[in-house]
């Protein structure tokens, strides 16, 4: 049994098989064979370690310059461990005395002997974890034959485990079958945190090295509640995880029962709650919750899970689908954040060296236009069928937006030559999620219907954190000084522009950050789903003066350590039992 | 160092020594092939021991999980008709050449 420690960003419990999936996709579940197929496993297995040995041979052959003389070594290193007898052994071993397959034998073996290397505390020794890690690739190639086994294929519940995961990866998950997410890279408000919250999915991140003590198969406890993972826990563990898991689902029960309640603060102030959401599928998923809307509806989904480009068609009938399910309850498309993303990185002539900086979102939009205007043209389309919004991510100045919103003009003035019906007045929004755009807040505002503050963006672009990088994540705060002063320019210009304001990023769906919101003078919250009933819960026990002395209070302070265990204090004496 | 018996007599030779790693990096990937590329060149059987473990001289898997430091001392222990010369041998690597790698200074 393995415990690990690491970022609980979706909550819930799950206790179920793991599956593994690494750099290269592979996927070893653990699958018994029956007795009598043991010899044939062996055999694979020794066949593997002979070929995978005469592939490296050949390969040191070819190492033949001094400067190579490195790599030689390295594989004159791995050769001789797929000719030691010792080893071979245990894996026939384990085959012999478990009845598994070949490949899962190998992993096994492999990952343990590399978990012992990585306990060791001389670097230099530990960092050869790599090695082993090679020499189980270089063998599972043999086994596996190149084919790879994905989890679009999956017939059984498995809780993934995975280095890190790619938006294309996750937009793939079979969500019937994926239970829970845990990942050694990622942080609070990585894509895997956000996708495994809309899908209510429980996830733990930032584990370091657990894939590496896992085994495609070990039975592993995701607790997306404290944050903890536990590789093959005892059935005394399992017990009291069935336990902790029930007691979840009565909070959740007791959450579902304030659902028909409206989120009123208890001196009657209304607040709005809205939802974020990936996929048209999770509309409903926000209505069951208690949504009243949504907040934003992120449209890269239509390009990450198909081969080729989406049609104008394919555009629309995501969005109607959407809208029908809110009837007149808005719904605020915010058009393609593609760019930074694997996807368009991979498609691109040369990457980009440093993306988040470079051509994406509406930048991105504004040099292919034919792909924005196809998207525009059907979010117009929809806009006839409810409350549709339009909102644009990443408008760092004036000229974009007045650059965009000619654009729209063109489209519509496309769809009166068709005689296709649209909303002429459709609300336009601008995402404000650079420090550009919250400094000229006052000045958008002008062009705008409404503001939704990204705080995801923001926080990345005025702290100079990558969130996904592990080595840096701790700087990144939704309540870092400089973040709060930037959100209350924004919030003051959209008031005294009289403009609509809500915050749509994980910072609305954080329970210890709600007071601080409402007392900043935010009155629409767009969030993650399974979040919103426990956000209402908050909402419903707090006074908007309450609110207002906490943010009072922590407008005051200078810096983010102080502000947050302010916070979280704050938080405990109105929900005891979320924190 | 002990060493006893003729290496012709037909009685089972067992010599041991007790050797100190003495390069800076330890008993790493590199080393560890050196040793058992040298351990597997005699018939007699060797095995080497950290006094928590008893591992196997000419297993790389093994050898390598002894995670040996610069400093370590470690006892080799050979059984066979070669097991003198073995243990001279192996000796020889970790004591004298160090794997042909630098040692630390001493100040």
């Amino acid at each position: 049994m393995e415990i690990k420690k690491g970022i609980a960003v979706s909550p819930g419990i799950t206790i179920a098989k793991s599956l593994i999936i690494d750099s290269e996709d592979y996927r070893i579940p653990r699958r018994s064979v029956k007795p009598t197929q043991r010899m044939i496993e062996i055999q694979r297995a020794r066949n593997a370690f002979r070929t995978a040995a005469d592939e490296l041979t050949q390969l040191e052959a070819e190492q033949k310059t001094i400067e190579q003389r490195k790599i030689k070594d390295i594989f004159a290193v791995h050769l001789r461990f797929l000719r030691d007898r010792s080893l071979r052994k245990r894996i026939t071993d384990l085959i012999h005395s478990e009845s598994v397959t070949a490949e899962y034998a190998v992993s096994v073996t492999l990952r343990e002997i590399a978990s012992h290397f990585t306990k060791v505390k001389d670097a230099y020794i530990s960092e050869r974890a790599a090695d082993i890690y090679d020499i189980e690739r270089r063998l599972l190639k043999q086994l596996l034959g190149g084919k790879r086994e994905d989890v679009e294929h999956l017939t059984e519940e498995v809780a993934v485990v995975a280095r890190n995961l790619s938006p294309t990866q996750t937009a793939g998950f079979n969500r019937k079958f994926v239970k829970g997410i845990a990942t050694d890279a990622g942080g609070r408000t990585s894509h895997t945190a956000i996708v495994a919250r809309s899908l209510g999915i429980p996830a733990v991140v930032a584990l370091e090295d657990l894939t590496e003590m896992t085994s495609g198969g070990d039975t592993v406890i995701i607790d997306g509640n404290r944050g903890i993972v536990i590789v093959s826990p005892d059935d005394e563990t399992i017990r009291q995880y069935e336990g902790y898991s029930l007691e979840f689902a009565e909070l959740e029960h007791r959450l579902t029962a304030i659902k028909e309640k409206p989120p009123v603060t208890r001196d009657g102030v209304r607040i709005t709650l809205l939802g974020n959401i990936e996929f048209p599928d999770e509309a409903e998923l926000v209505l069951q919750k208690g949504g009243e809307g949504i907040g934003l509806y992120r449209t890269e989904f239509l390009y990450l899970n198909r081969p080729s480009e989406p049609t104008e068609e394919d555009h629309y009938q995501a969005y109607a689908e959407t809208v029908h399910v809110f009837k007149h309850r808005p719904v605020i498309i915010r058009t393609v954040d593609l760019g930074a993303d694997k996807y368009t990185q991979r498609k691109r002539f040369a990457p980009e060296p440093n993306p988040f900086l470079g051509l994406r979102s509406i930048r991105f939009c504004l040099q292919n236009l034919m792909m924005f205007k196809a998207q525009l043209h059907a979010i117009l389309r929809a806009s006839v069928l409810g409350e549709v919004k339009i909102m644009f991510p990443l408008i760092t100045n004036l000229q974009e937006m007045m650059q965009t919103k000619m654009i729209l003009r063109d489209v519509m003035e496309d769809l009166d030559e068709e005689s296709i019906a649209y909303n002429r007045d459709i609300k336009i929004g601008v995402m404000i999620e650079t420090p550009s755009a919250a400094l000229t807040a006052s000045t958008l505002a002008r062009d705008a219907d409404f503001f939704s503050i990204g705080t995801n963006d923001l926080i990345q672009y005025t702290l100079a954190v990558d969130r996904g990088n592990e080595l840096v994540s701790t700087l990144y705060s939704s309540v870092d000084p400089a973040v709060l002063r930037l959100i209350r320019t924004v919030i003051q210009d959209a008031h005294k522009a009289q403009i609509e304001l809500s915050v749509c990023g994980e910072m609305a769906s954080e329970p210890e950050y709600i007071m601080l919101l409402l007392g900043m003078g935010v009155r629409t919250l767009s969030l993650t789903p399974p979040m919103i009933p426990e956000i209402k819960q908050i909402i419903r026990s707090v006074t908007i003066e309450d609110c207002n002395n906490v943010a009072r209070e922590v407008l005051g302070m200078n810096t983010e350590r102080q502000i947050s265990s302010y916070l979280r204090d704050a938080a405990r004496k109105i929900l005891p039992e979320a924190f | 160092m002990k060493m006893q018996a003729e290496e012709n007599t037909l009685e089972k030779v067992v010599c041991e020594v007790g050797v100190e790693i003495k390069n800076a990096d330890g008993l790493h990937m590199r080393p560890a092939m050196q040793f058992v590329d040298v351990a597997n060149q005699f018939e007699c059987d060797i095995t080497v021991s950290n006094n928590e473990n008893d591992v196997d001289g000419k297993s790389i898997m093994q050898m390598s999980m002894l995670a040996a430091t610069c400093g370590t001392k470690l006892k080799v222990k050979a059984e066979g008709a070669d097991a003198q010369r073995a243990v001279n041998a192996l000796r020889e690597l970790v004591e004298e050449k160090h794997f042909d790698e630098p040692v630390p200074k001493n100040d």
